[in-house]
C-alpha cells in the first residue's frame, strides 16, 4: 500500500479515529494490528520474514538481558566472597555466552537480509566470473522477493540487540510490544531507523487526543505529501526520460538530469520522512528527525551528518566504532605507526574503517555494483577532504573569506554539485555508463542544446517548470526558516488568516498540481527500494 | 475558544466551497468538440413521465429523434445514450431510470453485447460522470472500472481532472455553472451529409457467442423490466458500421423469443424504412443524420404504437406546452446547422474549424 494511494489515506483515517475512540490501554495494540494489516496488504508472505526477525531478536535480547541482570545479582549477592579476579572471570564467562547469542542472532537476521537481497547479485557476479574464465557453467537466478522495509527493520532490530548486549538499556519483556517497535507501519517504508530507547518513550504510552499535537502531525503530513506528490513525482518522468535514453540525452542534459535527480530525491525522501514523522506524531509517537537541511551543507562530511541522519548514526555506532576499536584494527594501527610513522600510521586504520563503512552503506542501498561504487566514492571524497584540511586551513588563514555570504554560497553549491555527481551512480545504475555520461558533461556540453533539442521533450511542460521553480523557492525559504527553528512554531505565531492562507495554499497546490491519479504512474518512494 | 471554533468552521466551509468551485471548473464541459459526454446529466432536468426510454450507445442517441416521435405519434420519449455505452452502463442507467419513473417501454440497442470487458476510461467517464451520485452509480462504477481506475476518483472527479490545470479553455469558465443546451431529449442532431462509400467486410470471427459478463447484464435488464412491469424492446440500429454478424442476430432473435421480448433488426429493414445511405448519414454509415433519424423514428414509432398501444399526448395541453418548446428549440438548431453549412460548407458547431480558422 503506497503512502500516496487513496487506500492508505483511508486506512490512516480509520486507524486515527479508532485510536482516539478506544480505551487508551489498547492504543498500542491497535497500532500493532494496524502495522500488521499494512504489512500483510503489501504481501502476506513478507510477514514470515518480519516475524522471524521479531521473534529471534526478542528472545535473544531477552536472554542476553537476563544474563546481565543475573550477573549483577550474582555479583551483588557474593560481593563479599568473590575476589576481583573471580568477578572478572565470571563477567567474562557471561559476556562470552552473551556474545554467542548476539553473533548468532545477528548472523541469522543479517543472513535473512543477505539471502533476500543479495543472492541474485552474488549469482550474477559468479556467472560473470564463470564466463570470464571460459566456463560454460551458469547458475540460475532465484525467484526471491525482497520483503518491504527489510533493510530498515533489520537494522533497527539489530541496533536494539546490540544496545541490550552493551547494557545501554534493559530488554523489552513483552513480545507484542517489541513486535510493534519492529513493525510500526509509518517507518516500515523508508525509515527512519529508530532507536528503542528513543521510540519506546512514546510508543507504548497512553495518548489523549491533543488538538495541537494532532494538528502539527497533520501539518507535517501535508508538507510531506506536497514535496512527494507535487515535486518528486512531477520530476520522476523527466529524470526517467533522461536516464533511460543516454544516447539521446548527453552533455548538458546529463547535467540537467543530475540536478533534477538531486531535487527529486530530496523531495521524495524528505517528503516521505515528513509523512512518516507526521503520522507518528498524529498517534502521539515521536520519531527521530532524519534530515537537517542537508543541501545547506558546506562539505560532504557535514552533508552526511545532515542527510539520512539515522542511517549515518547507525553505521557510526554499530559499525565504524566497533571496527575502529577491534583487535585487528588496533594491531593494524600499531603496525602502520611503526612502519610509516605517526602521521601516516594513525590515518590508515581510520581510513580503512571509513572505506569499510561506506562500502557497507553502498551495499545496504542496493545489491549492485553501482551502489558499492557510489558508497566508496563517498568514502574517498571524505578521506580526500580530510587530507585537504591543512590546505583549507592555510587558505582560510590567508584569505579569511569564511564569513562572507558568497563564499558560503559557493561552498553550498560545490557540495550539492559534488554529491549530485556521485549520485549519478544511483541514477544510471551502471558503473561504466555513469563514468561515460559524466564525461559527456564536459566533452559534449553545449548549452544551446537546451533550446535546439527541445527542453520540453522529456515530459515537462512550461507549466511544470514554473511549478518546480516556485516550489524550489518555497523549499529554500522553508529550509532557511528551519535553520532558525521550527517552521510550525513560526507559523503558529502568525495571524489566523495567514495560517489559513498557508494551509489552503498547500492543500490546493497538492490537490491541483499534484502528480497523482490515472495520468501518472504513481511512484513508490525511492528509499523503499533500499 | 468560541472564536477558535468560529475560525475553524469558517476555514472548513471556505475550503469545501473552494473545492466545489475547483471541481466545477476542472470537470470537462463537453460544450464543443466532443459533446457526447454531456448527454447523461441532461436527463435529471426532465419531467419524469416518459412513455419510452431509449438506452444505449451512439446507435440510439444519433439515430432516434424524440421530437419526431412526439410530432408524429404524441410519444414522450428520452434517450439515455452515451458514447460507446457498454451493457453494464446501460443496465445501471436502466436501474436508475426505473427509480425515477416507470415508462411503458424501454428500448435497448444490442450492439454493445459484443463487449464483454471494460474498454476505455474516456467512455466510462462519458457515461458515469454525468450520473447523479447514488448506490446505483457506485455499482455502475465498480462494474465499469479498468484496473488503473479508482472509485474515489469517480466519486470526487476533481481528483481525476485536476491535471487539466494547464489545459483549461474559455468553455471551462463560460460553463462553470450552466451548460449549453445541445441535445433534444438525448438526441444528438446532425444535419450534414457524408455518404457511405464502402461496405465493411465481415471478417470471420473464431467465436460468435457473446461474453458471459455481457449476457449476465442483458439477463439483468430483462429481470429489471419484468420486476417493474416495463416492456423491454431489443433493437439493432440501421447503421453500416460497425459490423453486425448474422450469427449475433440469430442468437438475439432466439434469446428474445425465449424471453418473450420484441426484437427488431432495423438494419435489415433499412430499405423498408426508406433509408438512403447516400443522403441519410453524416459520417459514412456510422450514424444517421437528421433525415435518417427522422425516417427511422417515424418507422419505429409506428411499431411502438401498434405493439404497445402508447397514448397520444398531443391533446394534453400541459404536455403539449412542454413539447412545443422542445420542438421550437429543435427547429432552431436545424436552422442554425443549415445556416452554418450554407456559410462554411460544413458544420462548425461540433468542433469543426471555420474556414477562416483553417486559413490561419
Amino acid at each position: 500500500m503506497l503512502f500516496t494511494s487513496y487506500g492508505f489515506i483511508g486506512f490512516l483515517a480509520v486507524l486515527f479515529v479508532l485510536y482516539y475512540l478506544i480505551p487508551k490501554r489498547f492504543q498500542w495494540i491497535l497500532l500493532l494490528l494496524g502495522s500488521y494489516v499494512f504489512y500483510t496488504l503489501a504481501s502476506p508472505k513478507y510477514m514470515l520474514y518480519i516475524l522471524a526477525t521479531t521473534v529471534t531478536t526478542f528472545y535473544a535480547a531477552k536472554y542476553i538481558g537476563r544474563l546481565t541482570v543475573e550477573q549483577k545479582k550474582y555479583i551483588k549477592i557474593n560481593k563479599e566472597t568473590l575476589t576481583s579476579e573471580e568477578k572478572k572471570t565470571y563477567k567474562a564467562k557471561i559476556k562470552t555466552v552473551q556474545k554467542k547469542w548476539l553473533i548468532g542472532t545477528m548472523l541469522l537476521n543479517f543472513g535473512i537480509l543477505a539471502v533476500a537481497k543479495y543472492t541474485n547479485f552474488a549469482i550474477a557476479n559468479l556467472n560473470y566470473m564463470f564466463e570470464a574464465t571460459g566456463q560454460s557453467f551458469q547458475l540460475s537466478f532465484w525467484n526471491i522477493a525482497l520483503p518491504m522495509g527489510i533493510s530498515f527493520y533489520t537494522f533497527q532490530s539489530m541496533g536494539y540487540l546490540i544496545d541490550v548486549y552493551r547494557g545501554k538499556y534493559e530488554a523489552q519483556n513483552h513480545l507484542p510490544k517489541f513486535a510493534l517497535f519492529v513493525s510500526f507501519f509509518p517507518q516500515l517504508i523508508q525509515g527512519p531507523i529508530s532507536r528503542y530507547d528513543d521510540m519506546s518513550k512514546t510508543l507504548y504510552q497512553e495518548h489523549s487526543y491533543d488538538q495541537n499535537t494532532v494538528k502539527r502531525g497533520f501539518q507535517r503530513i501535508l508538507w510531506g505529501y506536497f514535496k512527494k506528490v507535487v515535486i518528486a513525482d512531477r520530476l520522476l518522468v523527466a529524470v526517467t526520460t533522461i536516464v533511460q535514453a543516454p544516447e539521446v540525452y548527453d552533455g548538458v542534459f546529463v547535467f540537467i538530469g543530475m540536478l533534477l535527480y538531486a531535487y527529486q530525491l530530496y523531495a521524495d525522501f524528505t517528503g516521505g520522512i515528513d509523512i512518516t514523522i507526521g503520522i507518528a506524531q498524529v498517534f502521539g509517537v515521536q520519531l527521530k528527525e532524519n534530515f537537517q537541511q542537508p543541501y545547506f551543507s558546506k562539505n560532504i562530511a557535514e552533508y552526511w551528518r545532515r542527510w539520512h541522519i539515522t542511517m549515518g548514526t547507525w553505521f557510526k555506532d554499530y559499525l565504524f566504532y566497533p571496527i575502529s576499536v577491534s583487535k585487528p584494527m588496533l594491531k593494524l594501527s600499531k603496525f602502520s605507526r611503526q612502519k610509516f610513522g605517526d602521521a601516516i600510521g594513525k590515518r590508515i586504520p581510520v581510513y580503512l574503517a571509513t572505506l569499510i563503512v561506506w562500502f557497507t552503506t553502498g551495499l545496504w542501498h542496493g545489491s549492485s555494483w553501482n551502489f558499492i561504487v557510489w558508497g566508496l566514492m563517498n568514502g574517498i571524497v571524505i578521506i580526500l577532504s580530510l587530507e585537504m584540511k591543512p590546505f583549507y586551513e592555510w587558505f582560510h588563514g590567508k584569505f579569511n573569506v569564511q564569513h562572507l555570504w558568497y563564499f558560503k554560497l559557493f561552498q553550498i553549491i560545490r557540495t550539492i554539485l559534488l554529491m549530485s555527481s556521485i549520485r549519478m551512480f544511483d541514477t544510471y545504475r551502471n558503473v561504466p555508463l555513469t563514468f561515460k555520461m559524466f564525461g559527456t558533461m564536459f566533452t559534449r556540453f553545449d548549452i544551446s542544446d537546451l533550446w535546439n533539442r527541445d527542453l520540453m521533450g522529456f515530459g515537462l511542460s512550461l507549466g511544470d517548470y514554473v511549478i518546480l521553480f516556485v516550489c524550489l523557492i518555497v523549499l529554500v525559504l522553508v529550509s532557511t526558516i528551519q535553520t532558525r527553528g521550527s517552521v510550525r512554531d513560526w507559523l503558529s505565531q502568525k495571524s489566523p488568516v495567514f495560517q489559513y492562507a498557508v494551509h489552503y495554499a498547500l492543500i490546493l497546490a497538492l490537490l491541483v498540481f499534484g502528480a497523482y491519479g490515472i495520468n501518472y504512474d504513481s511512484s513508490q518512494f525511492i528509499y523503499n527500494q533500499f | 475558544m468560541r472564536r477558535k471554533y468560529i475560525w475553524n468552521s469558517l476555514g472548513i466551509i471556505f475550503l469545501l466551497v473552494s473545492l466545489v468551485f475547483l471541481q466545477n471548473l476542472f470537470m470537462p464541459k463537453y460544450a464543443s468538440g466532443i459533446v457526447e459526454g454531456g448527454m447523461i446529466e441532461t436527463y435529471y432536468d426532465e419531467p419524469k413521465n416518459h412513455d419510452v426510454i431509449f438506452i444505449g450507445d451512439c446507435e440510439v442517441y444519433g439515430n432516434f429523434s424524440p421530437v419526431t416521435l412526439w410530432k408524429e405519434y404524441g410519444i414522450k420519449s428520452f434517450i439515455r445514450g452515451s458514447a460507446q455505452q457498454l451493457i453494464w452502463h446501460s443496465y445501471y442507467l436502466m436501474e436508475e431510470t426505473l427509480k425515477y419513473e416507470k415508462p411503458d417501454v424501454i428500448v435497448f440497442n444490442v450492439l454493445s453485447l459484443k463487449y464483454n470487458e471494460p474498454q476505455r476510461e474516456a467512455y466510462n467517464r462519458m457515461t458515469l460522470d454525468g450520473m447523479k451520485l447514488s448506490m446505483t452509480k457506485i455499482r455502475a462504477i465498480q462494474a465499469s472500472m479498468l484496473e488503473e481506475e479508482s472509485l474515489v476518483e469517480y466519486i470526487f472527479p476533481f481528483l481525476r481532472y485536476h491535471t487539466r490545470w494547464n489545459e483549461l479553455t474559455q468553455d471551462d469558465f463560460n460553463y462553470l455553472i450552466d451548460k449549453p443546451d445541445l441535445f433534444h431529449n438525448g438526441y444528438y442532431m446532425r444535419v450534414d451529409v457524408n455518404p457511405v462509400t464502402s461496405i465493411p467486410r465481415k471478417r470471420p470471427l473464431p467465436d460468435y457467442s457473446f461474453g458471459e459478463n455481457a449476457m449476465s447484464y442483458l439477463d439483468g435488464m430483462v429481470a429489471l423490466a419484468k420486476e417493474n412491469d416495463v416492456e423491454l424492446v431489443l433493437i439493432k440500429a440501421p447503421t453500416i458500421y460497425p459490423v453486425w454478424y448474422d450469427e449475433w442476430d440469430d442468437f438475439i432473435t432466439e434469446y428474445a423469443d425465449k424471453q418473450g421480448l420484441m426484437y427488431v433488426n432495423l438494419l435489415e429493414r433499412a430499405d423498408e424504412i426508406g433509408i438512403d445511405f447516400q443522403t441519410d448519414t453524416y459520417d459514412g454509415g456510422l450514424h444517421m443524420n437528421l433525415a435518417g433519424a427522422e425516417k427511422l423514428s417515424r418507422y419505429f414509432g409506428n411499431i411502438l404504437v401498434e405493439a404497445f398501444e402508447l397514448e397520444d399526448h398531443r391533446n394534453n395541453l400541459e404536455v403539449k406546452g412542454v413539447w412545443s418548446e422542445k420542438v421550437a428549440f429543435y427547429q432552431e438548431m436545424i436552422d442554425s446547422q443549415v445556416a452554418e453549412i450554407e456559410r462554411y460548407g460544413h458544420l462548425v458547431s461540433w468542433g469543426n474549424p471555420r474556414e477562416e480558422d483553417e486559413e490561419e
